[in-house]
């Protein structure tokens, strides 16, 4: 039996502990061990954007973290995203716009938007795309995606 | 019979805190340790069953792989673990090394440069990885610790053949030394996808020119490659029909077709040879003009 | 049969709720296939065969089940012997041999990919690793990788029984083209002869995948009583309900499926794959099993949609009359007959009104994964080669490309080659509206720039459907459906009950059920889902009605036909100041009779066919073949659109899978048979940074055959773009591409060997 390792670290403003294979991805991890489901497996080789996560607020895919580097860092989920006053922004105007479909790849897109919007309040729509271009969508075309992303952007100036 | 194929094995896990931890744990394991940076392709090669590894050796809690430091005198220092959107999101580094940025912005995609490393980009020896002709073209030094001390490489000696590098048992890559930008100088790198992110590139193509004061003939110039060859080539004499030449489209048009014969590129499903020969004139002469504009405006 | 509702203004269809599992799934709250998760569950995987094609000789599994934490393991030999027949799941005919050895290989494995054994066991890790441990005894076999090839006599064949049926009669001619099917309409020798213009092509598409992000999953539980249940992401739980029967030979009543939300599916997540594999798995461990693909998997081991060979012939007048088409079309079904060249057939000359029409269509198998429906499945490799053979005659006559479209436009009463006549259909009217566009009317500026258009039809369908809605004490709905929900239509089924109720959509509550809990329902696919079972919401709807206006009949002591129902109000025709709101109504159920459900069934017929009509505005770089796409709209006739928002979304989201299809997606396969690009990597969808936004028009012409006028719209949008790219290219750099991908390599050699 493969030797287990003992991780602590802080997932959506909690601290949190587990116990992991070093062969086990951040992603595994959240999903199996922690129940943090959210975050979804599409392709595990970085290539879809589908995993995206927060780690000390830089935007990574989770399948090519491995759990046991998270140890004394900052994770933040989709599950974090939304606040204890309802949701972020950024999903209200996913819901306004119908910038999702089937939602699988919603929670990635909507990660990493927050990470565009953390850095980059008002960006142009190439920005956006630029962006997004790691995050896969199958179903949408992207159209109503740019779109929400860029009228949260808009929605969080004027709260500002 | 056949057996099943490969799959995932466990291994072991180390964070050594300094280079002769580094350097140690390495030599003791041999080829059954690999380090770990950014992990953007170790992770998926070890994954797929296409590396065999039994500990991997996190080098991101060594202090001096994580340096980053730019002087206009000294050049530019980047530690072997620092993630790509730390280089180019640092103003001073991106305003003096463009060309280098060109590549560094190129790795993957915003998810990817989270993590990747230039370092790791460069260890990892993909034929086609972006990051390596523009170092090439940047006159990097690969700065390697191992169990005899350190050791110094041009850049385009390190890579050997397809994954693998000039690195010994027990050494690895602690910083690549890039000078810094003569007068008169631009550089530039520039890739052919399919799409417009994301994709492995079909041919990579960079190019660095030093101009005369009067800034219409080359002093210097580097040409390197990628995709066309097991290994980045630095291709001289693409270079050898710049210096002394004036600018101009034929000069060009000649480093360009010395390039193309220089190149020795396959088919594979990301291209024919006859169409990546074909890019490598292309690519050539844009990543020309992106430097000789660079070099004009600096 | 339609009560026509005769409806022109709408309080809630036609409107853009925010939709019902909205936040839930922006949340990363909805339970998708993959997040199941079950008390005492074990994990599973399958082995796949390596070889594209090779003979089983033995299998030993004794290492993998000598593994610590393996549980059990299965092979073909664990599934129940299949009979080559033919069984009836309801909206499709299959072989029950070749359904049960695509799950499992019997004793040959036909692609690289094919599922062999399968392990269960304590972690994913140690499920892995077993199957390293499977020694598996194979005789490989060349295999055959293109459907021509596969055609001819000399050809190494796939299976041994596979004897052609050719134009309806069964042969003994062993062979790898299962079927020869024939359209024919009027005479076209006589139709060739007659035209000014004649143009002959040939074109080839390559495999591609539906793409869904999501890969396939299933958490199976076989329980001591003998009732197996089973867990996932599917299009059709009944229809997964009723494969399950067949291939375990299982009663239905015996099986549950309970459908999770859904992450994609395009029409690839209506077959089984691993079902039945982790109910066997499930049997032999006495506990749930799960077993998630990998995006290699989903690759290797699911259904693309077929590579193909299209020759198209069509001859024109002068005066821009079609005169006659032809077409000899042969896709490739993968290992086990069965693709969609009917459907094909049925779609390459649908937009027009021919005359004189012959289509040839040919099913072959060959060495590759058993294909799948991949939206409007056929249709798009057919519009590929019949929309760019129409762009050529249009241009060789000096005609406006849509124009010469809108001068041969079927029409109502217009006769297809396959059979059938149209009723209302809206085609005219997209080609009118992508001609009086602002796209259209905006002149392309620009160097190696082009405009291409292209036309698509799809014909949709109706199958059935059952709904049953719950009035509420607080006058809201629960509505109880079967329909999974890929692109929001639970809240479309709901809105077309809100309208019937007069209540706003946020109070009818969608709830998508599983075998047990709901009426049997066909696939989410077929562009039905909107129609049939909101058509079924509908009559729900309409039977509550009837039942509340019973009870206001009651609390007033009048009968029910003095009860009129208007907007959500009941009126006492024996009293004007009488006015009761269902609210109110629903507060007194309990007083005046019970509960009130209303169900309903449905098999609607009058589905009406889809036309779209694309626009696309491109620009090529000559040096490297690379197109950028700078300008889509999308026109489509939705009959009725409930939701706008969605509607749009299917628009869009079908026609970027188009420009993937038309610029970059292929298997890439080496001559022995394996894809070399099994990852997002190298299997190149379009990314954000790819496209422009995608405009639509919606324009509706109501389909008489539902009580709103809707047409479904799912599937159309991803028919006309590969044609209307080819077209753009074409414009751009004066090369015509007749291979798809048209990938950059291609279009920079075809734009070099023009300039020699």
């Amino acid at each position: 039996m493969p030797t287990k390792v003992h991780v602590q670290t802080r997932i959506n403003g909690e601290e949190i502990d587990f116990l992991c294979e070093p062969r086990q991805s951040l992603l595994e991890v959240l999903r199996d061990e922690l129940g943090l489901t959210g975050s979804k497996e599409g392709c595990n080789n970085g290539n879809c954007g589908a995993c995206s996560v927060l780690l000390d607020g830089v935007l990574v895919d989770s399948c090519l973290v491995l759990a046991v580097e998270v140890a004394g860092r900052e994770v933040t989920t989709i599950e974090g995203i939304a606040g204890t006053n309802g949701l972020h922004p950024l999903q209200q105007k996913f819901l306004e716009h119908a910038a999702l479909q089937c939602g699988i790849c919603t929670p990635g897109f909507i990660v990493a938007a927050k990470a565009l919007l953390d850095k980059k309040p008002q960006p142009t729509e190439h920005d956006v795309r630029h962006w997004l271009a790691g995050n896969l969508c199958r179903c949408t075309g992207y159209d109503k995606i740019i779109r929400a992303v860029l009228d949260a952007a808009k929605a969080m100036e004027a709260k500002v | 019979m056949e057996e099943g194929g490969e799959h995932l094995q466990a291994f072991d896990y180390a964070t050594p805190r300094s280079v002769e931890e580094a350097v140690s744990l390495l030599a003791e394991r041999g080829d059954e340790a690999r380090v770990l940076a950014g992990g953007t392709d170790i992770i998926v090669q070890v994954r797929e069953g296409r590396r065999r590894v039994a500990l991997l050796v996190d080098v991101k809690h060594i202090a001096e792989l994580n340096q980053l430091t730019y002087d206009a005198a000294a050049g530019l220092v980047i530690g072997a673990a620092v993630p790509c959107y730390k280089i180019y999101g640092q103003s001073d580094i991106a305003a003096a090394y463009p060309g280098l940025i060109d590549a560094v912005s190129l790795v993957g995609g915003i998810q990817i440069q989270g993590r990747a490393t230039v370092g790791g980009n460069l260890c990892n020896a993909s034929p086609a990885a972006d990051t390596i002709p523009a170092l090439i073209v940047h006159e990097a030094i690969c700065i390697i610790a191992g169990p005899n001390g350190r050791r110094d490489v041009p850049v385009e000696q390190f890579c050997t053949a397809p994954g693998r590098t000039t690195l010994q048992r027990g050494e690895f890559l602690v910083a690549l030394r890039i000078p810094a930008p003569k007068p008169n100088s631009g550089a530039a790198y520039l890739r052919f996808i399919p799409r417009n992110e994301m994709d492995i590139a079909v041919v990579g193509a960079g190019a660095s020119v030093v101009l005369d004061q009067a800034r219409n003939s080359f002093t210097a110039a580097r040409i390197a490659l990628g995709a066309v060859a097991p290994t980045p080539l630095l291709v001289e004499s693409a270079a050898a029909a710049l210096v002394g030449q004036p600018v101009s489209d034929e000069v060009i048009q000649r480093a360009a077709e010395a390039a193309q014969a220089a190149a020795r590129p396959i088919d594979d499903m990301r291209g024919t040879a006859e169409y990546r020969r074909h890019l490598v004139g292309v690519l050539t002469r844009r990543a020309l003009r992106g430097a000789i504009q660079r070099a004009k405006e600096r | 049969m339609a009560e026509t509702m005769e409806k022109t203004s709408y309080k809630v269809v036609g409107t853009r709720p925010i939709r019902h599992d909205g936040v839930d799934k922006v949340t990363g709250r909805a339970i998708y296939g993959g997040d199941v998760r079950l008390t005492g569950m074990l994990h599973g995987k399958v082995l796949r065969s390596p070889h594209a094609h090779a003979r089983i000789r033995a299998i030993d599994v004794s290492r993998a089940l000598a593994l610590p934490g393996v549980r059990a393991v299965v092979t073909g030999k664990d599934l129940p012997p299949a009979e080559d027949r033919v069984v009836n799941l309801g909206e499709a005919a299959v072989n029950l041999k070749y359904l049960s050895e695509n799950v499992l290989a019997g004793d040959k494995v036909l692609y690289r990919g094919h599922a062999v054994a399968a392990v269960a066991a304590t972690s994913p890790h140690i499920a892995e690793e077993a199957l390293s441990l499977i020694q598996v005894d194979y005789e490989v076999l060349p295999p055959v990788l293109d459907v021509r090839e596969a055609m001819k006599d000399s050809a190494i064949l796939l299976h041994e029984n596979l004897k052609t049926k050719s134009l309806g009669e069964q042969t003994d001619k062993q062979s790898n083209i299962a079927t020869h099917n024939q359209f024919k309409l009027g005479d076209p020798a006589k139709g060739f002869a007659e035209a000014d213009v004649v143009i002959e092509r040939e074109f080839t598409t390559a495999t591609v995948h539906q793409g869904y992000i999501e890969t396939h999953n299933a958490t199976a539980l076989w329980n001591a009583d003998g009732r197996l249940t089973v867990w996932e992401s599917t299009q059709g739980a009944f229809t997964v309900q009723r494969q399950l029967s067949a291939v375990l030979q299982l009663p239905v009543s015996n099986i549950r499926v309970i459908p999770a939300e859904i992450g994609g599916g395009f029409g690839g997540k209506i077959n089984i794959y691993l079902e039945p594999v982790a109910a066997l798995l499930s049997k032999k461990t006495g506990r749930p099993v799960k077993i998630v693909m990998n995006r290699q998997e989903v690759f290797e081991g699911t259904g693309p949609t077929p590579g193909s060979y299209i020759r198209v012939k069509m001859g024109a007048s002068k005066d821009g009359r079609i005169t006659a088409a032809q077409a000899y079309m042969a896709y490739e079904a993968g290992a086990f007959p069965g693709s969609p060249i009917g459907a094909g057939m049925m779609c390459i000359f649908a937009p027009y009104d021919i005359p004189n029409v012959q289509i040839d269509g040919f099913d072959v198998v060959v060495n590759k994964p058993k294909t799948a429906p991949y939206r409007a499945p056929g249709a798009t490799n057919a519009a590929f080669a019949s929309e760019t053979v129409v762009d050529e005659i249009a241009e060789k006559l000096g005609m406006d490309p849509l124009q010469f479209r809108l001068k041969n436009a079927a029409k109502e009463g217009t006769r297809r080659a396959d059979g059938p006549t149209y009723p209302r259909i809206g085609y005219v009217e997209t080609v009118e509206a992508a001609l009086n566009s602002d796209h259209y009317r905006t002149p392309l500026e620009g160097v190696n720039v082009g405009r291409g258009v292209a036309s698509g039809f799809w014909f949709n369908v109706g199958f059935q459907s059952s709904v049953t809605i719950n009035v509420n004490a607080d006058g809201t709905c629960t509505l109880v459906e079967g329909s999974t929900d890929i692109g929001g239509t639970r809240t479309s089924i709901a809105m077309q009950a809100a309208e019937v109720l007069g209540l706003p959509a946020e109070d009818v509550h969608p709830l998508v059920a599983d075998t047990d809990a709901v009426g049997f329902t066909d696939v989410t696919g077929g562009s039905r889902t909107t129609f049939a079972t909101g058509y079924a919401a509908i009559e729900a709807a309409n039977e509550v009605v009837r039942q509340m206006r019973e009870r206001a009949a009651r609390i007033w002591k009048v009968e029910p036909q003095d009860v009129t129902f208007a907007d959500g109000v009941f009126h006492n025709a024996k009293d004007a100041s009488a006015h009761l709101t269902f609210k109110e109504v629903a507060a007194q159920l309990g007083r005046t009779g019970g509960p009130v459900v209303g169900s309903a069934t449905v098999a609607p017929r009058g589905v009406g066919g889809a036309f779209a009509t694309h626009i696309v505005d491109l620009q090529v770089d000559p040096e490297t073949g690379k197109v950028t796409i700078l300008r889509y709209t999308a026109v489509q006739d939705a009959g009725k659109a409930v939701h706008p928002s969605y509607v749009e979304g299917q628009m869009q989201g079908g026609a970027v899978q188009g420009i993937g299809w038309a610029l970059n997606e292929e298997y890439f396969y080496n001559d022995t048979g394996t894809m070399a690009n099994a990852s997002f990597l190298d299997y190149r969808m379009p990314t954000s940074l790819d496209l422009p936004m995608i405009d639509t028009i919606i324009v509706e012409v109501p389909n008489p055959g539902h009580p709103f006028g809707v047409r479904g719209v799912g599937e159309v949008p991803i028919v006309p773009p590969v044609a209307a790219i080819a077209n753009a290219i074409y414009r751009a750099v004066g090369v015509r591409m007749r291979h798809a991908p048209m990938s950059p390599g291609h279009i920079a050699m075809e734009v070099l060997a023009k300039g020699k």
